[in-house]
């Protein structure tokens, strides 16, 4: 019997899948911290030009020429990105799109089982009666695998992952973005709520919640000037939108020619900002200064903010007591399991369109491949956590790969394909009229400050290929058991660069292959 | 809160929040598109 075909179930479900796509943990974990980092309410400021710039650009482009290759049956980025040029090699550019999703779902499937096991233990009430270092060290603790927990909930998430991505597009994602947004809505304005009216001497809290909100919006207006505060708004603006990833494409391949996509594009990529920016900024830093006050805050930040999350929020919520401490806990890590699943489905169906498209595997086989492929690359991040690896592929594949996919899709789309043709499927369907200025925006300012935004970033790899920083760390300590743990976890991150290397080689051979079964078979291609 | 701090973030969530519900309520109003359109779930109806 053959396979029903995918395709989305309603417009609303495909906005919220793609809205779910994009709203991940670093919504409301990444972006508060990223503004008291760099300038404070300032940063809004670069924030929304490199969104109006690069963010909004980008998603007409991702969302385009997912439609377009679509309508040829692709459904993953080397043979979307073949479709649109005579050129072979743009297929191998489009294994940026499998890579990334393959590398990244490998490290984030783990986070996100994270968020569950969070969920369990506010229910069960193993936070009850700890003190902040407790709490702190019960992260610890599960991150160095001292029980087997951690690796079960891994394959419980895993599973639910690979069961979901079975169920199909309308059967299986969209009825989780139509559950998950809403309930991540609802999560998030609970804790908000609490986070603002939080009063001083409630609780044993020493600041008003508005502190928080205070020490998160208070503008500093002379970051605006600096080089450093405009690469940190457009890497926010790249992770938070998921764009150079290939997995708005894969969703956007769904749909079709007459079919709008730029009201589609700009409602989800709004409704992202909307969670980022009103419900990112409410949560995690008015709760944190509400306790700890500013200058504990400031210092806990500079590591990121997944230690205040996992470490610090958890305790927090005991000091609200009983049923309250539960329901904060159950909304934030229940908040954060939605924002992570429905970015991790979203990795997921651009794999298993590759294999479906390529080699006519079923649905429910390439679903189960894609979990197989990510177990199998998760792993070294879940045993070897403390050994830096799981850092390492969220600076390859969560960070390089996407700005590189981006730049050459601009590219691609403004110069190779042409902006007149590429605006033309922009407005094919449309039920908005995308005003005129995008396109010389797309053609010109785009390329220009994806340009601009790797070439900031040449230094940050160079020393990460150097790896300059473990050498800092090992000429800076004395203790001979430390330097030979600096020296293995030095081997560790090689060894993982390398693998991530072969990855995206067998990831290119794969293509190959596909190419040539496609020239063989008398099937499509440029 | 003070002032700047205040008019920074009520003026940035006042305009992300009408701009979030200006798209979403335009997307819920547009009428869809004749069959065949992307989304199975109006197939039915459009039949019957």
């Amino acid at each position: 019997m053959e396979e029903e075909k995918q395709a989305w179930g309603s417009r609303v479900g495909l906005i919220l899948a793609m809205a779910g796509n994009a709203v991940g943990l670093g919504n409301f974990l990444r972006f508060p911290v990223q503004a008291i980092q760099n300038g404070g309410g300032a940063f809004i400021i670069p924030y929304l030009i490199c969104f109006l710039l690069m963010g909004l650009p980008l998603l007409f482009v991702e969302w385009s020429s997912g439609r377009f290759g679509g309508n040829f049956g692709h459904h993953s980025t080397p043979f979307i990105l073949d479709s649109m040029d005579k050129k072979k090699f743009w297929k191998y550019i489009g294994v940026f799109g499998i890579f990334t999703n393959v590398a990244v779902a490998s490290y984030y499937c783990y986070l996100e089982s994270w968020t569950l096991s969070w969920v369990w233990h506010s229910i069960s009430g193993s936070f009850v009666g700890q003190s902040q270092e407790q709490v702190a060290n019960f992260f610890g603790n599960y991150v160095s695998l001292t029980t087997i927990e951690p690796i079960i909930f891994w394959i419980i998430c895993l599973t639910l992952n690979t069961w979901i991505l079975s169920k199909g597009l309308s059967g299986g994602v969209e009825k989780v973005a139509k559950i998950g947004m809403p309930l991540l809505l609802i999560f998030g304005a609970f804790l908000a709520y609490k986070a603002i009216t939080l009063h001083t001497g409630e609780s044993g809290a020493i600041n008003d919640g508005t502190a928080g909100l205070n020490f998160l919006w208070t503008p500093d207006f002379s970051s605006i000037w600096s080089a450093k505060v405009w690469l940190a708004a457009a890497g926010q603006v790249f992770f938070t939108l998921s764009l150079g990833m290939g997995s708005i494409h894969c969703y956007a391949s769904y749909i079709k020619k007459k079919d709008d996509i730029a009201l589609n594009a700009m409602s989800a990529g709004w409704m992202n900002e909307f969670v980022e920016i009103v419900l990112g900024s409410a949560i995690l830093i008015p709760i944190a200064v509400g306790y700890l006050g500013v200058d504990k805050v400031m210092e806990m930040t500079k590591s990121g903010g997944l230690g205040l999350g996992f470490q610090t929020l958890p305790y927090l919520f005991q000091q609200w007591g009983g049923a309250l401490a539960i329901a904060a806990g159950v909304a934030w890590f229940g908040l954060l399991f939605f924002a992570g699943v429905t970015s991790s489905l979203a990795m997921g169906t651009p794999v298993m369109g590759f294999l479906q498209d390529e080699f006519g595997w079923k649905r429910g086989n390439s679903a189960l491949a894609f979990g197989c492929i990510v177990f199998l690359l998760g792993l070294p991040t879940v045993l070897f956590f403390n050994y830096g690896v799981f850092d390492e592929y969220d600076y390859w594949a969560g960070t390089v790969s996407l700005v590189v996919f981006a730049l050459f899709e601009i590219i691609l789309f403004s110069w190779v394909f042409g902006i007149d043709k590429g605006w033309k499927e922009i407005m094919d369907g449309a039920d908005i009229k995308v005003p005129n200025i995008f396109k010389f925006i797309i053609k010109y300012i785009t390329p220009i400050f994806l340009l601009g935004v790797f070439i900031g970033s040449l230094p940050g790899i160079w020393n990460q290929i150097t790896n300059v920083a473990l050498y800092q760390e090992i000429a800076e300590t004395t203790d001979t058991f430390a330097i030979e743990q600096l020296k293995t976890k030095m081997l560790y991150v090689n060894i993982s660069r390398i693998g991530l290397l072969l990855l995206w080689l067998a990831i290119a051979y794969l293509v190959y292959i596909a190419y040539k079964k496609r020239i063989k078979e008398g099937r499509f291609t440029s | 809160m003070n002032t700047s701090a205040l008019i920074m973030m009520l003026v940035t969530e006042v305009i992300v929040t009408f701009i979030t519900a200006y798209f979403f309520y335009k997307v819920l109003t547009t009428p869809p598109k004749p069959e065949p359109d992307s989304f199975t779930e109006n197939d039915e109806e459009i039949r019957n």
